[in-house]
């Protein structure tokens, strides 16, 4: 008899035979290293407001139950078909791509993918071998299989290139269908699994950075401005206005009656009076209260670099002053892109994962205190 | 204007809710909307949208109707029953969406107001969704060529549809 091959890395159970152009970058390292494409803020547009960029594209196949219906026979019948349409792709950026399921993959795996924004915790609770994540190692695209639709096809890019996220989920888009009859209808557009998603089945997101508007008590009416332009504002870590690291999810709400070109160039017209808004906001701060703002952005860089326990929050609020100092030019600088992958490292999935072993609440924090430490040091640059 | 809940922070989540035929607007801060489990249009909290659309098609208060006809009858692909779109807010599958068309209009309305789709067609049967425009193009000429009484013209318009027809399958 033959013994099962025990794969090192566990998860890998689907496979493009044929592809050896995957080279260096392996699945592996989206689990054991923190850095994405999207974490790439160096030479992007507005990266110090805009940290990211999202699109994503909602689908379903037409003959098959919605996700929340599908059982063993339905839900193997709808991995054979997503498998045969990847594996019979040409298309070079869905041939990069490899396909992760979740019925063995650890609960811990599955939080990393959710710290860095790749899956929905939703979609993290699954453990069904029909549901899983078809993803670009370097984390720019990342197929949900089987979350609320069938296939939620996502691109994540650095700073405000939201027309570009597009581009590149709708080639992804296009390489399915060849392959996969997508539920569509002439009047209603894209068909998905909630109605609220119908038309374009597309939602647009900018991670934004907003630490004046906050300081300055100005959220509140901003976002209130936001809602009113059928825009959904909120927190991604926290709840709601009171977002903690001032982190915040700008996205459109409708998805009927506008083209994906239209709901694009609208949230980057409207992001960008808000970055303005931002800036402007910031030259204020600097004008009317200087040694406050140095004072505090001076007493977090301290305790950032010299705390030994530091709670999530704690660091997360932190993290969001000193941000603001760099690009004040108020601290010494720290790349963009290691501020932006702090803010994923210091997760707790993501320290359990580097310390390899579960953690109490207080190694954990020890070990949160270290990972910034060592981050501030080396991010650092010659100025 | 304040949030409802907690009178402190001012309300930013505006929520218009149908129940039995009344509207009811609901104006809450985020945070007691995400605690109370209410919901902002494209947020990503699945269940609480789900809670709101089963309210927006009449289910979920408690309210018992009498189970039509319609109630009963079921989706051909999937199986479910109109009944349980009601409880759950969940269609079954895509084609729940024509299986139940009369039924989901108006919730779908309430959503999306009057407008449709005019972004991305798809490759495949897309060229069915552009004969499909032709064909209703055509049949708008036909009307109007038989109010002119055009009977010529009428009927080679009628020729086209039946080719275009034949083709589209
Ligand atoms: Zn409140
Ligand atoms: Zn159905």
């Amino acid at each position: 008899m033959r013994k099962p091959r025990k794969s090192v890395i566990r998860l890998k159970i689907w496979k493009r035979e044929r592809d050896k152009e995957v080279g260096g970058m392996t699945i592996k390292k989206l689990f054991e290293e923190t850095f994405l494409a999207w974490m790439n803020g160096e030479t992007a547009i507005h990266s110090d407001i805009v940290i990211s960029s999202r699109v994503r594209l909602a689908r379903n196949l037409s003959e098959i139950a919605f996700p929340h219906l599908l059982n063993q026979e339905s839900g193997q019948k709808f991995m054979q078909l997503i498998n045969e349409a990847w594996q019979k792709s040409e298309f070079k950026e869905l041939k990069q791509m490899e396909l992760v399921t979740f019925e063995n993959l650890s609960a811990l795996d599955r939080k990393i993918l959710v710290e860095k924004h790749l899956i929905s915790p939703n979609h993290a609770q699954s453990t069904a071998f029909y549901q899983g994540l078809l993803v670009k190692p370097d984390g720019s695209l990342a197929v949900m299989i089987n979350e609320e639709d069938h296939l939620r096809i996502q691109c994540f890019l650095p700073g405000l290139q939201l027309e570009e996220a597009y581009r590149r989920s709708q080639e992804i888009d296009d390489a399915l269908e060849k392959e996969l009859d997508f539920a569509f209808d002439d009047r209603r557009g894209y068909l998905t699994s909630c109605p609220t998603n119908i038309g374009t089945g597309m939602r647009a997101s900018l991670m934004l950075h907003l630490p004046a508007i906050s300081i300055s008590g100005q959220s509140g009416h901003i976002f209130h401005n936001l809602n009113q332009l059928g825009l959904t504002v909120r927190g991604i870590y926290g709840e709601g206005t009171e977002a903690i690291g001032n982190f915040f999810q700008l996205s459109n709400q409708i998805t009927l009656g506008q083209s994906e070109e239209d709901i694009n160039a609208s949230l980057t017209t409207i992001s960008q009076q808000v970055i303005e808004q931002e800036r402007m906001l910031r030259e204020s701060l600097r004008e009317q209260m200087k040694y406050q703002l140095e004072d505090r952005i001076g007493r977090a860089y301290g305790i950032l670099t010299h705390a030994r326990l530091i709670s999530s929050n704690e660091a997360l609020t932190l993290l969001s002053d000193v941000r603001l100092g760099i690009d004040m030019g108020m601290i010494p600088r720290i790349s963009a892109n290691a501020l932006n992958e702090l803010v994923v490292d210091i997760r707790p999935a993501h320290l359990q994962k580097k310390a390899g072993s579960d953690m109490d609440a207080v190694s954990r924090d020890a070990k949160r205190a270290e990972v910034i430490r060592e981050k501030l040091q080396t991010g650092e640059e010659e100025s | 204007m304040y949030c409802e809940e907690c009178k402190l922070r001012p309300a930013t989540v505006h929520l218009a809710q149908m129940f039995n035929g009344q509207k009811i607007e609901t104006h809450l801060c985020e945070q007691c909307a995400s605690q109370k489990g209410a919901i902002i249009f494209g947020a990503d909290h699945q269940l609480s949208i789900a809670n709101l659309l089963g309210s927006f098609l009449g289910g979920n208060y408690g309210i018992q109707e009498a189970r039509s006809p319609v109630q009963n009858s079921s989706c051909p692909n999937c199986g479910i029953k109109f009944f349980d779109i009601r409880q759950t807010g969940k269609l079954g599958c895509a084609q729940c969406y024509m299986a139940f068309e009369q039924e989901l209009e108006p919730s779908l309305r309430r959503i999306h107001g009057n407008r449709q789709h005019v972004g991305k067609i798809p490759l495949r049967g897309g060229e069915k969704v552009l004969w499909r425009r032709q064909i209703e193009g055509l049949k708008q000429r036909l009307q109007e060529a038989v109010a002119r009484e055009e009977y010529e013209e009428a009927a080679e318009i009628r020729d086209q549809i039946k080719n275009l027809e034949k083709r589209t399958g």
